[in-house]
């Protein structure tokens, strides 16, 4: 494609026609759901009324953001091999949630990952710690989504940052306030679907004109841009920071709370255990056809046409659908993303009104006893409350480069939450003194070793050299919750907590009936 | 201490091996691609066939083996650990 041939930012028809459409059909589906949205039950957990496979796409659709759309395309295009690592360690986080966290979280717990952790434990200090734990993932995560979508938007369609940063923010907020975990769930699946179709067809179309042969595409992309784009590149110039990003990305998926909310969506631990099993299959796939799209990219836009879009390459993938499919593709794979990004954020803003409703106002403020009425109406007040902080932030960090922060917010999942979690499932001596530390030195930890990272120092600050040398901190800071969490319950057990271990074990095998 | 508490308590056991022995694969899989992809570039970008290159090739593999070891569990969960869970279920019950 000649450089500056593309018509990307300019207002597209099709566009904005597949986006009404989408927005359309969701606006139903809220609409159906918020007349089953009753009790908090309903609005946290869609009544534990959906499907094995129906919760593995959601999971899907909660999981794949704009970010690994976008970004691993752009960065595959752009250098190759190295946006792989990308791509395989986004996957591996997901057997370990089935092998440690999905079932015996689905059996000890009703809406968040504070009930399992708090489960044979003293609530308060242990859900205030956790609701902090959880609102700094999901700060993070929001400020990633909210700010990549104004850029997107911006991008695509040719609308101001600001109005594509209200629009999400409000559109997500009218899924979430009226239709609660019903229309959410829903609005993932849709969105899984458009996602995975709209990623098939760019590879099926891709693969068409290299003979349906993924291996002569890698070849003619090694024919143009020499073998190094087969190779690791400098992306691994420091190897200690790609093993600390991939123990994030590995283990920061079993601490996302918006992940683990999804699993007291189904009925129970079977369930759970499938929603998995189906949701690894389609990320999977999802991730396998990223390999495709970012090359595809790299061979028929060329690298020169990405960059001169977007220095980060994130328009990649919507540029290789207008040289595939003209405008028309280009319009619909531009509200894909859009979609993408809507859902990732209406998932996140209910795991953080969660943790402020049933967390800290029902359980610690009300003692966990508040009426019906009452849970509701907090549990939405909570959700606006989301939602403008999800607007503020977006605004707040128009310009920066925010990339990195999805793979900082696994980082402090991965420190802050993971480890309490399995220390509390599995661990008989755990106690609450422990449960607090692990989640308060992880997530402190790791904010704090950002904040003197590289990324943050020299590349935000400008400073010539940061105060700690790893870009993700995970290699340092997951030893350190685990191991704080381990000292500080063997140094003062608690003998009611050692107790009452068994009974937790039985709940946690053979479910809550 | 009753035999149901004892069974429940062999079962969690069993499944934590499981759990443990699963989780630990796909971590050697991983930081095994990982630490090739940082120590042996020179054999990462060897080409196996024109355009396939060893690092492609591993990558792929990385993704295939998450997919196994997700079947494997769920394929013991489905056949051993319910039908287990399911005969202590059974026998509390009844008695």
């Amino acid at each position: 494609m000649n450089p500056g041939a593309s018509n990307l930012g300019e207002p597209n028809a099709t566009a904005i026609a597949f986006f009404l459409a989408f927005i359309a059909v969701t606006l139903a589906i809220t609409w159906w759901a918020a007349r089953r949205t009753r009790t908090t039950e309903e609005f946290f957990a869609a009544g534990r009324s959906i499907g094995g496979r129906q919760n593995g796409f959601a999971l899907a659709g909660d999981y794949m953001s704009a970010a690994s759309f976008l970004g691993i395309a752009g960065l595959v295009s752009l250098s190759g091999f190295d946006g792989l690592i990308y791509s395989t360690g986004w996957l591996v986080g997901w057997p370990v949630v089935l092998f440690l966290i999905a079932e015996p979280l689905r059996n000890l717990g009703r809406y968040t990952f504070a009930d399992v952790v708090s489960f044979r434990l003293r609530q308060v200090p242990v859900r205030v710690s956790a609701a902090i734990g959880t609102l700094a993932v999901v700060s993070l995560y929001l400020i990633a989504q909210m700010v990549g979508a104004g850029n997107l938007v911006k991008l695509m369609f040719g609308i101001s940052y600001e109005s594509a940063v209200v629009i999400v923010g409000g559109v997500m907020l009218a899924y979430v306030l009226f239709g609660g975990m019903i229309a959410t769930t829903w609005v993932q699946i849709v969105k899984a679907v458009l996602l995975l179709g709209g990623a098939a067809l760019l590879c099926f179309l891709t693969l068409s004109r290299f003979g349906f042969s993924p291996v002569q595409l890698f070849a003619a992309a090694a024919a143009e841009y020499g073998p190094e784009v087969l190779a690791p590149g400098k992306q691994v110039a420091n190897p200690l920071d790609a093993v600390s990003l991939g123990l994030a990305l590995m283990f920061g998926t079993a601490g996302l709370p918006h992940i683990l909310m999804r699993f007291y969506t189904v009925p129970d631990a079977r369930a759970a255990r499938q929603s998995v099993f189906w949701a690894t299959g389609l990320i999977g796939a999802f991730y396998l056809m990223t390999f495709v799209l970012g090359f595809g990219a790299m061979v028929l836009v060329g690298r020169e046409a990405i960059l001169l879009v977007d220095q980060g390459g994130n328009m990649a993938a919507p540029l290789l659908a207008e040289v595939l499919g003209g405008t028309g593709l280009l319009g619909f794979i531009a509200a894909v993303a859009f979609a993408t990004i809507l859902a990732v954020v209406a998932g996140l803003a209910l795991s953080g009104a969660a943790a402020l409703s049933h967390d800290l106002w029902v359980s610690v403020h009300r003692r966990g006893d508040a009426p019906r009425d009452e849970q509701i109406l907090v549990a939405r007040v909570a959700t606006v409350v989301l939602g403008v902080v999800a607007i503020l932030l977006g605004i707040l960090f128009k310009g920066q480069n925010v990339a990195y922060m999805v793979g900082l917010a696994f980082a402090v999942a991965a420190s802050g939450n993971f480890p309490a979690l399995v220390l509390s499932i599995f661990w008989r001596r755990f106690t609450t003194a422990g449960a607090v530390t692990a989640i308060i030195v992880g997530t402190v930890s790791s904010l704090v070793l950002i904040a003197l990272s590289p990324t943050i120092m020299v590349d935000l600050l400008g400073r010539p050299e940061a105060l700690f040398p790893l870009k993700n901190p995970a290699l340092l800071t997951i030893p350190l919750g685990f191991a704080a969490g381990i000292l500080v319950s063997l140094l003062k057990p608690e003998p009611s907590a050692l107790a009452a271990y068994d009974a937790k074990e039985r709940r946690m095998i053979m479910g809550s009936a | 201490m009753n035999t149901g508490d004892d069974r429940i308590r062999a079962l969690a056991a069993a499944r934590w091996r499981i759990a443990i022995a699963l989780s630990g694969a796909v971590f050697l899989l991983y930081f095994g691609f990982i630490f090739a992809v940082a120590f042996a570039q020179g054999l990462m970008a060897r080409e196996v066939a024109p355009g396939l290159s060893v690092g492609i090739l591993a990558g792929a593999l990385v993704i295939v083996g998450a997919w196994l070891t997700t079947w494997v569990y769920v394929r013991w969960a489905n056949l051993h650990f319910d039908r287990q869970r399911g005969a202590i279920d059974g026998d509390g019950q009844a008695g």
